[in-house]
């Protein structure tokens, strides 16, 4: 049975333009140990789908799914409650901005004690030692000393490993990390990715990472799922995905890593993810496609077979057309 | 940090100079003659008159006047009542601990509730406790202290009798002031019923002064608090399944609170101006009813001295809150 299964999430924010959906029908499933990745733009509801499984979205955001189960616990029937011993727990979740994702006003140590005071029955030495050893578990040197240490006296880098930290405390069966390199410097993201994949083989964790850069892709997922404008428009192993990409977005974005140009100027999709107002009939991507003919224009996408990574496209790529593509 | 004390020491020097500069001419501005006026309804003879002008030394020009006080102030003396003789320094001292536990009661009132009320407002922003809130703050803020406390005499020590009109202790109590505050010594007496009264005759002073800092409080946690509210590290907090109000009690309004602490520091400087008004309503016996009167006397030493002094007190809480910042936020600390 899957660690994470949900069915057909939506999310509505009530705008003062009227309704927005910012999640579309979206399915994400994950094993235990798994890691999987879920690629797209910004505004390709990467974060907010995960947000709400967290729970930590706006009282505006309306959420809707057929299914929503975290090993066997559907959350949907959790009270608020009894979702917060799972969140954070369980499930926990590292962000975008480690510099601005610490409370400024308590040191390390506490942030991370915290995390343990509310979900383990630790006493205070007990909880001391658990905190330098989750320190030391994330390459944090002298951690004595660091727990003491306020935020502002961190680095990006460090903040981002007491983030880590603070996620692993419970050990939790799954981590969300949410774009968790996207605001450090190239070294640093190296370092932070090993380190994910790293703790995620030792402590057989499943891992979600978020993230809309293909080359964290390659290097870490097993599994692949790509978001476009709040839908889930293909899923492949990653391997796969890399070789054929069935749905032209896919293809599109791989086309425009550096490591595959062919021409001196990188290849682009033209235009921008369509937003609240400028939402296209037919297939979102339509208006950026290559391929896209009337059809494709006036009419919904059917989702293809698992053989076609699951794309929701019209006229699904395969090989032969992925190599003309290119 | 010592360094940061002693330059904020060295600021207070030409606040001093100022307060002593604008103090010793508004009371000169004001038309009035204080030996006349302590002559009373008999009058004087012009031989004494300017016998008393030279002895309290009217005759010399205002600059070596002001030169005399000044110096006096840096020897520590503050000068004589012109009414009763005695040093102001005496006469403030005696006075003060009144003022102090009225203000005292007054902000603590304003910040129990203010920030309790400020923080519900910010985590349900647009809904009906929110909206009521605010509604009730700017009344609260707009409303004439002297009316609201005449209101609240008719309505609860008129109509209803719950509470007395006036004075800080009901008369059938005598005991001698051991620390000047009513409370700890009504208590230090042991009288029975001593202690009661002297927290009814605070009740009401006490409300009426803590209105004014208590909106400005409940405002200005409540936008503080929705500045952080939306931060990243909020979202962090709630990540960890903390419960809301440990979110928003803790993470959240540490964080908020250096806007709030300096707006209460503010608030002494209002709640000192606020205590002439309610004192001389309710018959308090604290330096602000002594102030309007020594005003009325044209006591010149006792204006400029008391003026002096509170200006004093109000810098003090203002430093203070400043070395608060650093507490609240190690951020600060560093500098």
């Amino acid at each position: 049975m899957a660690l994470l299964s949900i069915r057909n999430l939506s999310v509505e924010f009530s705008t003062a333009g009227g309704p927005f959906r910012a999640v579309d029908g979206v399915d994400v499933t994950v094993d235990k140990g798994e890691i999987l990745a879920i690629v797209g733009e910004s505004g390709s509801g990467k974060s907010v789908s995960m947000m709400a499984l967290m729970g930590l979205l706006p009282w505006t955001a309306r959420i809707t799914a057929d299914e929503m189960s975290f090993d066997g616990t559907d959350l949907r029937s959790l009270t608020a409650r009894q979702r917060r011993q799972v969140i954070g727990r369980d499930i926990s979740m590292i962000f975008q901005e480690p510099m601005t994702s610490l409370n400024p006003c308590f040191t390390a140590g506490f942030q991370i004690k915290e995390t343990l005071r509310q979900h383990l029955k630790l006493d205070r030495r007990a909880r001391h030692a658990r905190a330098i050893e989750l320190m030391e578990m994330v390459g944090i040197p002298d951690p004595a000393r660091r727990l003491n240490a306020f935020p502002h006296q961190l680095s990006g880098g460090m903040s981002q490993r007491v983030m880590i930290a603070m996620a692993l405390a419970c050990q939790p069966r799954l981590l969300i990390a949410d774009e968790p390199t996207t605001a450090l410097d190239v070294t640093i993201q190296a370092q932070i990715l090993d380190l994910l994949q790293d703790l995620q083989k030792s402590t057989g964790m499943a891992l979600i990472l978020i993230t809309h850069d293909m080359g964290v892709v390659a290097e870490t997922a097993q599994r692949v799922q790509v978001q476009y404008a709040g839908q889930k428009v293909e899923e492949q192993p990653v391997r796969a995905l890399f070789e054929t990409p069935h749905h032209p977005y896919t293809a599109a974005l791989l086309a425009a890593l550096p490591e595959r140009a062919t021409e001196r100027r990188l290849p682009t999709i033209p235009g921008v993810v369509p937003g609240q107002f400028d939402r296209p009939e037919g297939c979102l991507f339509s208006p950026r496609c290559r391929f896209a003919d009337d059809i494709c224009r006036h009419r919904a996408p059917p989702v293809q077979p698992p053989a076609l990574g699951i794309a929701r496209c019209h006229y699904p790529l395969d090989t032969a057309a992925t190599e003309a593509a290119r | 940090m010592f360094r940061f004390f002693l330059t904020r020491l060295l600021t207070f020097v030409p606040t001093f100079i100022g307060v002593t500069l604008i103090s010793f001419a508004f009371i000169r501005v004001l038309p009035g003659d204080p030996i006349i006026v302590m002559a009373g309804e008999r009058g004087l003879s012009e031989a004494r008159y300017q016998e008393l002008r030279e002895q309290f030394g009217f005759d010399q020009p205002l600059i070596v006047q002001f030169w005399d006080y000044l110096t006096g102030i840096l020897h520590g003396n503050l000068g004589m009542s012109y009414v009763t003789k005695k040093p102001v320094w005496d006469e403030f001292f005696a006075l003060f601990p009144a003022t102090v536990e009225l203000s005292l009661c007054a902000i603590v009132i304003a910040i129990c509730l203010g920030i309790p009320a400020g923080v519900i407002a910010a985590v349900n922003r647009g809904k009906f406790f929110d909206r009521a809130l605010m509604s009730t703050a700017l009344v609260g803020y707009s409303m004439p202290i002297f009316w609201w406390a005449l209101l609240l005499i008719i309505v609860f020590s008129g109509n209803l009798g719950w509470t007395p009109v006036s004075g800080r202790i009901d008369l059938l109590y005598y005991f001698p002031d051991a620390t000047g505050f009513m409370l700890i010594d009504s208590l230090l007496s042991g009288q029975k019923g001593a202690f009661a009264s002297a927290v009814e005759h605070l009740i009401l002073p006490s409300i009426v002064l803590a209105t004014i800092p208590l909106a400005v409080i409940a405002r200005q946690t409540r936008s503080a608090m929705l500045e952080v509210l939306g931060e990243d590290y909020i979202r962090t907090a709630r990540a960890k399944g903390l419960a809301p109000i440990r979110v928003s009690g803790l993470h959240a309004l540490r964080n908020a609170l250096i806007p709030v602490v300096t707006v209460i520091g503010l608030s002494v400087g209002v709640l000192l101006a606020g205590a002439i008004l309610t004192e001389t309503i309710f018959s308090w016996p604290g330096i602000g009813k002594w102030m309007v009167d020594s005003i009325y006397r044209r006591d010149y030493p006792v204006v400029q001295g008391g003026l002096l002094l509170i200006a004093g007190m109000v810098m003090i809480v203002n430093l203070i809150v400043d070395l608060l910042y650093g507490v609240i936020n190690p951020k600060i600390r560093k500098r």
